[in-house]
Protein backbone atom coordinates (compact mmCIF):
# COMPACT_ATOMS: atom_id res chain seq x y z
CA UNK A 1 0.00 0.00 0.00
CA UNK A 2 1.26 3.43 -0.94
CA UNK A 3 0.09 5.11 2.23
CA UNK A 4 -2.44 7.80 2.77
CA UNK A 5 -1.16 10.33 0.25
CA UNK A 6 -1.09 7.75 -2.51
CA UNK A 7 -4.74 7.02 -1.85
CA UNK A 8 -5.58 10.71 -1.71
CA UNK A 9 -3.86 11.11 -5.06
CA UNK A 10 -5.86 8.23 -6.48
CA UNK A 11 -9.08 9.82 -5.23
CA UNK A 12 -8.22 13.10 -6.94
CA UNK A 13 -7.31 11.21 -10.10
CA UNK A 14 -10.65 9.39 -9.94
CA UNK A 15 -12.52 12.68 -9.77
CA UNK A 16 -10.43 14.28 -12.50
CA UNK A 17 -10.92 11.29 -14.80
CA UNK A 18 -14.64 11.75 -14.18
CA UNK A 19 -15.61 8.62 -16.01
CA UNK A 20 -19.23 7.93 -16.86
CA UNK A 21 -19.58 5.02 -14.43
CA UNK A 22 -18.44 7.09 -11.48
CA UNK A 23 -20.80 9.93 -12.39
CA UNK A 24 -23.67 7.46 -12.66
CA UNK A 25 -22.87 5.98 -9.25
CA UNK A 26 -22.53 9.39 -7.59
CA UNK A 27 -25.73 10.56 -9.26
CA UNK A 28 -27.69 7.55 -8.05
CA UNK A 29 -26.30 7.92 -4.52
CA UNK A 30 -27.45 11.53 -4.42
CA UNK A 31 -30.85 10.82 -5.95
CA UNK A 32 -31.65 7.95 -3.62
CA UNK A 33 -30.40 9.65 -0.47
CA UNK A 34 -31.80 13.13 -1.15
CA UNK A 35 -35.20 11.70 -2.06
CA UNK A 36 -35.23 9.56 1.09
CA UNK A 37 -34.21 12.53 3.24
CA UNK A 38 -36.87 14.70 1.53
CA UNK A 39 -39.63 12.20 2.28
CA UNK A 40 -38.29 11.61 5.80
CA UNK A 41 -38.46 15.39 6.43
CA UNK A 42 -42.03 15.59 5.13
CA UNK A 43 -43.03 12.90 7.64
CA UNK A 44 -40.55 13.50 10.44
CA UNK A 45 -40.70 17.31 10.77
CA UNK A 46 -44.48 17.51 11.40
CA UNK A 47 -44.43 14.33 13.48
CA UNK A 48 -41.57 15.54 15.65
CA UNK A 49 -43.15 18.99 15.97
CA UNK A 50 -46.50 17.55 17.06
CA UNK A 51 -44.88 15.38 19.72
CA UNK A 52 -42.68 18.28 20.82
CA UNK A 53 -45.51 20.82 21.06
CA UNK A 54 -48.50 19.03 22.56
CA UNK A 55 -49.10 16.97 25.65
CA UNK A 56 -51.01 13.76 25.23
CA UNK A 57 -51.19 10.38 26.96
CA UNK A 58 -48.25 8.17 26.06
CA UNK A 59 -46.11 11.08 24.93
CA UNK A 60 -43.10 9.90 26.87
CA UNK A 61 -43.44 6.45 25.37
CA UNK A 62 -43.58 7.92 21.86
CA UNK A 63 -40.50 10.02 22.61
CA UNK A 64 -38.58 7.01 23.89
CA UNK A 65 -39.63 5.00 20.85
CA UNK A 66 -38.56 7.72 18.40
CA UNK A 67 -35.21 8.08 20.13
CA UNK A 68 -34.67 4.33 20.15
CA UNK A 69 -35.54 3.99 16.46
CA UNK A 70 -32.65 6.34 15.65
CA UNK A 71 -30.49 3.29 16.27
CA UNK A 72 -32.25 1.03 13.76
CA UNK A 73 -29.63 -1.28 12.24
CA UNK A 74 -29.55 -0.76 8.46
CA UNK A 75 -29.21 -4.49 7.78
CA UNK A 76 -32.38 -5.20 9.72
CA UNK A 77 -34.26 -2.47 7.86
CA UNK A 78 -32.95 -3.90 4.60
CA UNK A 79 -34.11 -7.36 5.56
CA UNK A 80 -37.60 -6.16 6.52
CA UNK A 81 -37.99 -4.17 3.30
CA UNK A 82 -36.67 -7.17 1.33
CA UNK A 83 -39.26 -9.48 2.92
CA UNK A 84 -42.02 -6.95 2.16
CA UNK A 85 -40.98 -6.36 -1.47
CA UNK A 86 -39.89 -9.91 -2.31
CA UNK A 87 -41.95 -11.65 -4.99
CA UNK A 88 -43.28 -13.90 -2.24
CA UNK A 89 -43.83 -10.98 0.17
CA UNK A 90 -47.02 -8.94 0.67
CA UNK A 91 -45.92 -6.13 -1.66
CA UNK A 92 -44.20 -8.36 -4.21
CA UNK A 93 -46.71 -7.52 -6.93
CA UNK A 94 -45.32 -4.00 -7.10
CA UNK A 95 -42.09 -5.38 -8.57
CA UNK A 96 -40.01 -2.85 -6.64
CA UNK A 97 -37.26 -5.14 -5.32
CA UNK A 98 -33.82 -4.43 -6.80
CA UNK A 99 -34.84 -0.95 -7.97
CA UNK A 100 -33.75 2.48 -6.72
CA UNK A 101 -37.28 2.93 -5.34
CA UNK A 102 -36.70 0.04 -2.93
CA UNK A 103 -33.50 1.72 -1.78
CA UNK A 104 -35.38 4.99 -1.20
CA UNK A 105 -38.00 3.15 0.87
CA UNK A 106 -35.33 1.52 3.05
CA UNK A 107 -33.42 4.75 3.61
CA UNK A 108 -36.62 6.65 4.35
CA UNK A 109 -37.38 4.16 7.12
CA UNK A 110 -33.87 4.66 8.49
CA UNK A 111 -33.90 8.45 8.37
CA UNK A 112 -37.46 9.33 9.43
CA UNK A 113 -36.94 8.46 13.13
CA UNK A 114 -33.77 10.55 13.20
CA UNK A 115 -35.54 13.58 11.75
CA UNK A 116 -38.60 13.10 13.97
CA UNK A 117 -36.65 12.53 17.19
CA UNK A 118 -34.28 15.48 16.71
CA UNK A 119 -37.13 17.74 15.56
CA UNK A 120 -39.07 16.84 18.69
CA UNK A 121 -36.20 18.00 20.88
CA UNK A 122 -35.62 21.24 18.97
CA UNK A 123 -39.32 22.14 18.84
CA UNK A 124 -39.94 21.21 22.47
CA UNK A 125 -37.16 23.52 23.64
CA UNK A 126 -38.43 26.37 21.49
CA UNK A 127 -42.02 25.77 22.56
CA UNK A 128 -41.01 26.26 26.19
CA UNK A 129 -39.73 29.75 25.27
CA UNK A 130 -42.81 30.62 23.20
CA UNK A 131 -45.52 29.06 25.37
CA UNK A 132 -46.54 32.23 27.18
CA UNK A 133 -46.63 34.30 24.03
CA UNK A 134 -48.70 31.70 22.23
CA UNK A 135 -51.13 31.64 25.15
CA UNK A 136 -51.47 35.42 25.39
CA UNK A 137 -51.96 35.79 21.67
CA UNK A 138 -54.38 32.89 21.55
CA UNK A 139 -52.51 31.13 18.74
CA UNK A 140 -54.26 28.01 17.42
CA UNK A 141 -52.56 24.61 17.54
CA UNK A 142 -51.71 24.33 13.83
CA UNK A 143 -50.33 27.86 13.69
CA UNK A 144 -48.22 27.04 16.72
CA UNK A 145 -46.63 24.06 15.06
CA UNK A 146 -46.04 26.02 11.88
CA UNK A 147 -44.50 28.97 13.73
CA UNK A 148 -42.24 26.71 15.78
CA UNK A 149 -41.05 24.82 12.71
CA UNK A 150 -40.37 28.04 10.88
CA UNK A 151 -38.47 29.69 13.72
CA UNK A 152 -36.42 26.55 14.26
CA UNK A 153 -35.64 26.22 10.56
CA UNK A 154 -31.89 26.67 10.88
CA UNK A 155 -31.64 24.00 13.56
CA UNK A 156 -33.89 21.78 11.49
CA UNK A 157 -31.55 22.15 8.54
CA UNK A 158 -28.90 20.52 10.70
CA UNK A 159 -31.43 17.84 11.59
CA UNK A 160 -31.95 17.13 7.90
CA UNK A 161 -28.18 17.00 7.39
CA UNK A 162 -27.88 14.46 10.20
CA UNK A 163 -30.39 12.33 8.33
CA UNK A 164 -28.49 12.83 5.09
CA UNK A 165 -25.27 11.73 6.75
CA UNK A 166 -26.87 8.57 8.04
CA UNK A 167 -28.40 7.67 4.66
CA UNK A 168 -25.51 8.48 2.37
CA UNK A 169 -23.05 6.46 4.44
CA UNK A 170 -25.29 3.43 4.85
CA UNK A 171 -24.52 0.21 3.00
CA UNK A 172 -26.37 -2.63 4.75
CA UNK A 173 -29.90 -1.76 3.70
CA UNK A 174 -29.27 -0.68 0.11
CA UNK A 175 -27.14 -3.78 -0.54
CA UNK A 176 -29.99 -6.11 0.39
CA UNK A 177 -32.90 -4.32 -1.29
CA UNK A 178 -30.96 -2.87 -4.22
CA UNK A 179 -28.73 -5.86 -4.95
CA UNK A 180 -25.78 -3.69 -6.06
CA UNK A 181 -26.71 -4.28 -9.72
CA UNK A 182 -24.31 -2.56 -12.10
CA UNK A 183 -25.88 0.49 -13.82
CA UNK A 184 -29.17 -0.04 -11.95
CA UNK A 185 -28.76 0.04 -8.18
CA UNK A 186 -25.02 0.50 -7.61
CA UNK A 187 -24.28 3.43 -5.31
CA UNK A 188 -21.13 4.76 -3.66
CA UNK A 189 -21.26 2.63 -0.53
CA UNK A 190 -22.04 -0.64 -2.33
CA UNK A 191 -19.25 0.08 -4.82
CA UNK A 192 -16.83 0.59 -1.94
CA UNK A 193 -17.94 -2.72 -0.39
CA UNK A 194 -17.57 -4.46 -3.75
CA UNK A 195 -14.08 -3.12 -4.42
CA UNK A 196 -13.03 -4.06 -0.90
CA UNK A 197 -14.22 -7.62 -1.52
CA UNK A 198 -12.19 -7.68 -4.72
CA UNK A 199 -9.14 -6.75 -2.68
CA UNK A 200 -8.83 -3.39 -4.44
CA UNK A 201 -8.35 -1.60 -1.16
CA UNK A 202 -6.78 1.51 -2.63
CA UNK A 203 -9.60 2.05 -5.10
CA UNK A 204 -12.13 1.36 -2.33
CA UNK A 205 -10.51 3.92 -0.07
CA UNK A 206 -10.24 6.45 -2.90
CA UNK A 207 -13.98 6.02 -3.52
CA UNK A 208 -14.45 6.58 0.20
CA UNK A 209 -12.61 9.88 -0.09
CA UNK A 210 -14.88 10.82 -2.99
CA UNK A 211 -17.93 9.96 -0.87
CA UNK A 212 -16.59 12.09 1.96
CA UNK A 213 -16.08 14.93 -0.51
CA UNK A 214 -19.68 14.53 -1.62
CA UNK A 215 -20.90 14.82 1.96
CA UNK A 216 -18.76 17.92 2.48
CA UNK A 217 -20.18 19.47 -0.70
CA UNK A 218 -23.79 18.86 0.32
CA UNK A 219 -23.14 20.26 3.79
CA UNK A 220 -21.34 23.28 2.40
CA UNK A 221 -24.26 23.94 0.05
CA UNK A 222 -26.71 23.73 2.95
CA UNK A 223 -24.56 26.08 5.01
CA UNK A 224 -24.37 28.57 2.14
CA UNK A 225 -28.14 28.52 1.81
CA UNK A 226 -28.47 29.12 5.51
CA UNK A 227 -26.05 32.02 5.59
CA UNK A 228 -27.58 33.75 2.59
CA UNK A 229 -31.08 33.23 4.01
CA UNK A 230 -29.97 34.78 7.30
CA UNK A 231 -28.41 37.73 5.49
CA UNK A 232 -31.60 38.25 3.52
CA UNK A 233 -33.64 38.10 6.72
CA UNK A 234 -31.58 40.76 8.49
CA UNK A 235 -30.93 42.95 5.48
CA UNK B 1 -47.19 34.47 5.78
CA UNK B 2 -43.70 33.23 6.51
CA UNK B 3 -45.06 29.82 7.37
CA UNK B 4 -46.84 29.64 4.07
CA UNK B 5 -43.55 30.34 2.39
CA UNK B 6 -41.96 27.47 4.32
CA UNK B 7 -44.57 25.03 3.09
CA UNK B 8 -44.23 26.45 -0.39
CA UNK B 9 -40.51 25.86 -0.22
CA UNK B 10 -40.94 22.37 1.13
CA UNK B 11 -43.45 21.53 -1.59
CA UNK B 12 -41.19 22.90 -4.31
CA UNK B 13 -38.27 21.00 -2.86
CA UNK B 14 -40.22 17.79 -2.80
CA UNK B 15 -41.36 18.30 -6.36
CA UNK B 16 -37.78 18.83 -7.50
CA UNK B 17 -36.64 15.75 -5.64
CA UNK B 18 -39.51 13.70 -6.97
CA UNK B 19 -38.63 14.74 -10.52
CA UNK B 20 -35.00 13.90 -9.95
CA UNK B 21 -35.84 10.51 -8.48
CA UNK B 22 -36.15 7.51 -10.71
CA UNK B 23 -39.79 6.69 -10.12
CA UNK B 24 -39.99 3.51 -12.11
CA UNK B 25 -37.57 0.62 -12.36
CA UNK B 26 -35.03 1.76 -14.92
CA UNK B 27 -36.23 -0.80 -17.44
CA UNK B 28 -38.22 1.68 -19.49
CA UNK B 29 -36.00 1.00 -22.49
CA UNK B 30 -36.76 -2.66 -22.68
CA UNK B 31 -36.37 -6.21 -21.62
CA UNK B 32 -34.27 -7.34 -18.72
CA UNK B 33 -33.85 -10.39 -16.56
CA UNK B 34 -32.56 -10.78 -13.05
CA UNK B 35 -29.89 -13.39 -12.35
CA UNK B 36 -29.16 -14.51 -8.79
CA UNK B 37 -25.51 -15.47 -8.81
CA UNK B 38 -22.41 -15.70 -6.70
CA UNK B 39 -19.61 -13.36 -5.82
CA UNK B 40 -16.98 -15.55 -7.53
CA UNK B 41 -18.52 -15.04 -10.99
CA UNK B 42 -18.95 -11.32 -10.46
CA UNK B 43 -15.71 -10.48 -8.65
CA UNK B 44 -13.58 -12.31 -11.20
CA UNK B 45 -15.06 -10.17 -13.99
CA UNK B 46 -16.64 -13.07 -15.88
CA UNK B 47 -20.01 -11.37 -16.16
CA UNK B 48 -18.48 -8.14 -17.44
CA UNK B 49 -16.98 -10.25 -20.21
CA UNK B 50 -19.89 -12.48 -21.29
CA UNK B 51 -23.03 -10.47 -20.56
CA UNK B 52 -22.44 -7.68 -23.10
CA UNK B 53 -22.11 -10.35 -25.81
CA UNK B 54 -25.51 -11.78 -24.89
CA UNK B 55 -27.13 -8.35 -24.59
CA UNK B 56 -25.79 -7.23 -27.98
CA UNK B 57 -27.22 -10.33 -29.59
CA UNK B 58 -30.67 -10.41 -27.97
CA UNK B 59 -31.32 -6.91 -26.62
CA UNK B 60 -31.97 -8.45 -23.21
CA UNK B 61 -30.28 -6.67 -20.33
CA UNK B 62 -28.99 -8.99 -17.61
CA UNK B 63 -29.05 -7.67 -14.05
CA UNK B 64 -26.89 -9.62 -11.66
CA UNK B 65 -27.33 -9.83 -7.91
CA UNK B 66 -24.09 -11.31 -6.61
CA UNK B 67 -24.31 -12.86 -3.16
CA UNK B 68 -23.23 -16.12 -1.55
CA UNK B 69 -24.70 -19.28 -3.09
CA UNK B 70 -26.84 -19.94 0.00
CA UNK B 71 -28.42 -16.49 -0.13
CA UNK B 72 -28.77 -16.60 -3.93
CA UNK B 73 -30.73 -19.85 -3.70
CA UNK B 74 -32.98 -18.45 -0.98
CA UNK B 75 -33.64 -15.27 -2.96
CA UNK B 76 -34.51 -17.32 -6.05
CA UNK B 77 -36.72 -19.61 -3.95
CA UNK B 78 -38.63 -16.48 -2.96
CA UNK B 79 -39.16 -15.77 -6.65
CA UNK B 80 -36.73 -12.84 -6.64
CA UNK B 81 -34.91 -13.65 -9.84
CA UNK B 82 -35.46 -15.31 -13.19
CA UNK B 83 -32.30 -17.40 -13.38
CA UNK B 84 -30.09 -18.98 -10.72
CA UNK B 85 -26.39 -19.36 -11.60
CA UNK B 86 -24.43 -20.81 -8.67
CA UNK B 87 -22.04 -23.54 -7.57
CA UNK B 88 -23.35 -26.02 -5.01
CA UNK B 89 -24.71 -29.03 -6.84
CA UNK B 90 -26.57 -30.77 -3.98
CA UNK B 91 -28.31 -27.51 -3.02
CA UNK B 92 -29.14 -26.81 -6.67
CA UNK B 93 -30.67 -30.25 -7.11
CA UNK B 94 -32.71 -29.73 -3.97
CA UNK B 95 -33.88 -26.38 -5.36
CA UNK B 96 -35.16 -28.12 -8.50
CA UNK B 97 -36.63 -31.05 -6.56
CA UNK B 98 -38.63 -28.64 -4.41
CA UNK B 99 -40.17 -27.22 -7.56
CA UNK B 100 -38.44 -23.82 -7.42
CA UNK B 101 -36.43 -24.49 -10.55
CA UNK B 102 -37.31 -25.97 -13.93
CA UNK B 103 -34.12 -27.96 -14.55
CA UNK B 104 -30.43 -27.76 -13.71
CA UNK B 105 -27.64 -27.76 -16.28
CA UNK B 106 -23.88 -27.94 -15.92
CA UNK B 107 -22.30 -24.75 -17.27
CA UNK B 108 -18.61 -24.68 -16.44
CA UNK B 109 -16.14 -25.47 -13.73
CA UNK B 110 -13.10 -24.05 -12.12
CA UNK B 111 -11.35 -25.34 -9.04
CA UNK B 112 -10.67 -24.47 -5.48
CA UNK B 113 -7.20 -23.92 -4.13
CA UNK B 114 -5.84 -23.49 -0.63
CA UNK B 115 -3.70 -20.40 -0.28
CA UNK B 116 -1.33 -19.83 2.57
CA UNK B 117 1.36 -17.55 4.02
CA UNK B 118 5.01 -17.96 2.96
CA UNK B 119 5.94 -19.28 6.42
CA UNK B 120 3.67 -22.31 5.75
CA UNK B 121 3.21 -23.26 9.45
CA UNK B 122 1.45 -26.55 8.61
CA UNK B 123 4.01 -27.54 6.00
CA UNK B 124 1.49 -28.23 3.22
CA UNK B 125 3.05 -26.31 0.36
CA UNK B 126 3.00 -28.31 -2.85
CA UNK B 127 0.66 -31.03 -1.57
CA UNK B 128 -1.98 -32.34 -3.96
CA UNK B 129 -3.95 -34.48 -1.49
CA UNK B 130 -6.38 -31.96 -0.05
CA UNK B 131 -7.68 -34.02 2.88
CA UNK B 132 -4.14 -34.87 3.97
CA UNK B 133 -3.30 -31.18 3.81
CA UNK B 134 -6.33 -30.29 5.93
CA UNK B 135 -5.25 -32.96 8.39
CA UNK B 136 -1.86 -31.31 8.78
CA UNK B 137 -3.46 -27.90 9.30
CA UNK B 138 -5.64 -29.34 12.07
CA UNK B 139 -2.70 -31.16 13.61
CA UNK B 140 -0.54 -28.03 13.61
CA UNK B 141 -3.57 -26.01 14.71
CA UNK B 142 -2.49 -23.47 12.11
CA UNK B 143 -5.05 -20.69 11.62
CA UNK B 144 -7.60 -21.40 8.89
CA UNK B 145 -10.10 -18.75 7.75
CA UNK B 146 -13.43 -20.15 6.61
CA UNK B 147 -16.24 -18.31 4.81
CA UNK B 148 -18.72 -19.65 7.38
CA UNK B 149 -21.58 -18.22 5.31
CA UNK B 150 -23.26 -21.28 3.77
CA UNK B 151 -21.94 -20.28 0.36
CA UNK B 152 -20.97 -22.81 -2.32
CA UNK B 153 -17.32 -22.47 -1.35
CA UNK B 154 -18.17 -22.90 2.32
CA UNK B 155 -20.24 -26.02 1.61
CA UNK B 156 -17.41 -27.52 -0.45
CA UNK B 157 -14.88 -26.71 2.28
CA UNK B 158 -17.02 -28.35 4.97
CA UNK B 159 -17.41 -31.48 2.81
CA UNK B 160 -13.62 -31.71 2.61
CA UNK B 161 -13.14 -31.33 6.37
CA UNK B 162 -15.67 -34.08 6.84
CA UNK B 163 -13.84 -36.27 4.33
CA UNK B 164 -10.64 -35.60 6.30
CA UNK B 165 -12.41 -36.77 9.45
CA UNK B 166 -12.01 -33.48 11.28
CA UNK B 167 -14.76 -31.79 13.27
CA UNK B 168 -13.99 -28.10 12.79
CA UNK B 169 -16.91 -26.94 14.95
CA UNK B 170 -14.81 -27.83 18.00
CA UNK B 171 -11.99 -25.59 16.83
CA UNK B 172 -14.26 -22.69 15.85
CA UNK B 173 -13.01 -19.53 17.47
CA UNK B 174 -9.63 -21.15 18.00
CA UNK B 175 -7.47 -21.94 14.98
CA UNK B 176 -10.59 -22.39 12.81
CA UNK B 177 -12.03 -18.94 12.16
CA UNK B 178 -15.37 -18.35 10.47
CA UNK B 179 -15.57 -14.85 9.01
CA UNK B 180 -19.24 -15.13 8.05
CA UNK B 181 -18.64 -13.07 4.94
CA UNK B 182 -17.92 -13.23 1.22
CA UNK B 183 -14.84 -14.66 -0.50
CA UNK B 184 -13.11 -11.30 -0.88
CA UNK B 185 -13.74 -10.24 2.70
CA UNK B 186 -12.52 -13.63 3.91
CA UNK B 187 -9.35 -13.31 1.83
CA UNK B 188 -8.76 -9.82 3.22
CA UNK B 189 -9.23 -11.07 6.79
CA UNK B 190 -7.40 -14.37 6.33
CA UNK B 191 -4.29 -12.91 4.75
CA UNK B 192 -4.15 -10.31 7.51
CA UNK B 193 -4.21 -12.99 10.23
CA UNK B 194 -1.76 -15.33 8.50
CA UNK B 195 -4.39 -18.03 8.03
CA UNK B 196 -4.82 -20.66 5.33
CA UNK B 197 -7.85 -19.98 3.14
CA UNK B 198 -9.72 -22.13 0.65
CA UNK B 199 -10.85 -20.04 -2.31
CA UNK B 200 -12.01 -20.59 -5.85
CA UNK B 201 -9.15 -20.05 -8.27
CA UNK B 202 -11.00 -17.37 -10.24
CA UNK B 203 -11.45 -15.08 -7.26
CA UNK B 204 -7.87 -15.69 -6.17
CA UNK B 205 -6.32 -14.80 -9.53
CA UNK B 206 -8.41 -11.64 -9.84
CA UNK B 207 -7.93 -10.67 -6.17
CA UNK B 208 -5.98 -7.46 -5.74
CA UNK B 209 -4.74 -7.78 -2.15
CA UNK B 210 -2.73 -11.01 -2.18
CA UNK B 211 0.19 -9.64 -0.21
CA UNK B 212 2.89 -12.35 0.01
CA UNK B 213 0.37 -15.21 -0.15
CA UNK B 214 0.63 -18.02 -2.68
CA UNK B 215 -1.23 -21.17 -3.61
CA UNK B 216 -0.24 -24.03 -1.28
CA UNK B 217 -2.54 -26.86 -2.35
CA UNK B 218 -4.07 -27.45 -5.77
CA UNK B 219 -4.77 -30.18 -8.29
CA UNK B 220 -6.87 -32.59 -6.23
CA UNK B 221 -9.97 -33.59 -8.20
CA UNK B 222 -12.01 -33.19 -5.02
CA UNK B 223 -11.31 -29.45 -5.39
CA UNK B 224 -13.36 -29.43 -8.59
CA UNK B 225 -15.93 -26.59 -8.52
CA UNK B 226 -18.94 -27.12 -10.79
CA UNK B 227 -21.27 -24.27 -11.73
CA UNK B 228 -24.89 -24.89 -12.69
CA UNK B 229 -27.65 -22.79 -14.20
CA UNK B 230 -31.36 -23.09 -13.46
CA UNK B 231 -34.42 -21.27 -14.78
CA UNK B 232 -36.63 -20.33 -11.83
CA UNK B 233 -39.96 -22.12 -12.15
CA UNK B 234 -42.62 -19.76 -13.56
CA UNK B 235 -45.34 -22.14 -12.38
CA UNK B 236 -44.22 -21.55 -8.81
CA UNK B 237 -43.45 -17.84 -9.19
CA UNK B 238 -45.67 -15.93 -11.60
CA UNK B 239 -43.30 -12.97 -11.80
CA UNK B 240 -40.56 -15.02 -13.47
CA UNK B 241 -39.81 -13.98 -17.03
CA UNK B 242 -39.65 -17.52 -18.31
CA UNK B 243 -39.20 -16.67 -21.97
CA UNK B 244 -36.33 -14.20 -21.50
CA UNK B 245 -34.73 -16.30 -18.79
CA UNK B 246 -34.85 -19.40 -20.98
CA UNK B 247 -33.14 -17.44 -23.77
CA UNK B 248 -30.30 -16.64 -21.40
CA UNK B 249 -29.99 -20.23 -20.17
CA UNK B 250 -30.01 -21.50 -23.77
CA UNK B 251 -27.34 -19.00 -24.77
CA UNK B 252 -25.03 -19.83 -21.86
CA UNK B 253 -25.27 -23.51 -22.78
CA UNK B 254 -24.87 -22.85 -26.51
CA UNK B 255 -21.62 -23.11 -28.40
CA UNK B 256 -21.38 -19.31 -28.49
CA UNK B 257 -21.98 -18.90 -24.77
CA UNK B 258 -19.52 -21.63 -23.90
CA UNK B 259 -16.91 -20.06 -26.17
CA UNK B 260 -17.44 -16.71 -24.45
CA UNK B 261 -16.79 -18.34 -21.06
CA UNK B 262 -13.64 -20.06 -22.36
CA UNK B 263 -12.44 -16.78 -23.83
CA UNK B 264 -12.44 -14.98 -20.50
CA UNK B 265 -8.93 -14.52 -19.17
CA UNK B 266 -7.29 -12.58 -16.37
CA UNK B 267 -3.54 -12.01 -16.63
CA UNK B 268 -3.46 -14.45 -19.52
CA UNK B 269 -5.07 -17.25 -17.49
CA UNK B 270 -8.36 -18.88 -18.38
CA UNK B 271 -10.50 -18.90 -15.22
CA UNK B 272 -13.55 -20.97 -16.12
CA UNK B 273 -13.76 -24.14 -18.20
CA UNK B 274 -17.07 -24.66 -20.01
CA UNK B 275 -18.52 -28.17 -19.79
CA UNK B 276 -22.20 -27.87 -20.70
CA UNK B 277 -23.66 -31.10 -21.98
CA UNK B 278 -20.52 -32.87 -20.77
Amino acid sequence: MDGFFGILGEAVALILAWDADLIEIIGLSLRVTLTAVGIACLIGLPLGALVGTFRFPGRTAVTVLLNALMGLPPVVVGLIVYLMLSASGPLGVLGLLYTPTAMIVAQTILVTPIVAALTRQVVEDLNREYAEQFASLGVGPLDRVAALLWDARYSLLTVALAGFGRAVAEVGAVFIVGGNINHVTRVMTTTIALETSKGNLQLALALGVVLLGLAVAVNALAMTLRVSAQRAAYA
Amino acid sequence: MMTRRLFGLAAAGLLALGLAAPGTPAAANGKFILVQSTTSTQNSGLFDHILPIFTDKTGIEVRVVAVGTGQAIKNAANGDGDVLFVHARPAEEKFVAEGHGVARFDVMYNDFVIVGPPADPAGIKGMTDVTAALGRIAEAEAPFASRGDDSGTNKAELRLWKAAGIDVSEASGGWYRETGSGMGATLNAGTAMGAYIMTDRATWIAFGNKGDYAIAVEGDERLFNQYGIILVNPEKHASVKADLGQQFVDWVLSEEGQAAIAGFEVNGQQLFFPNAGG
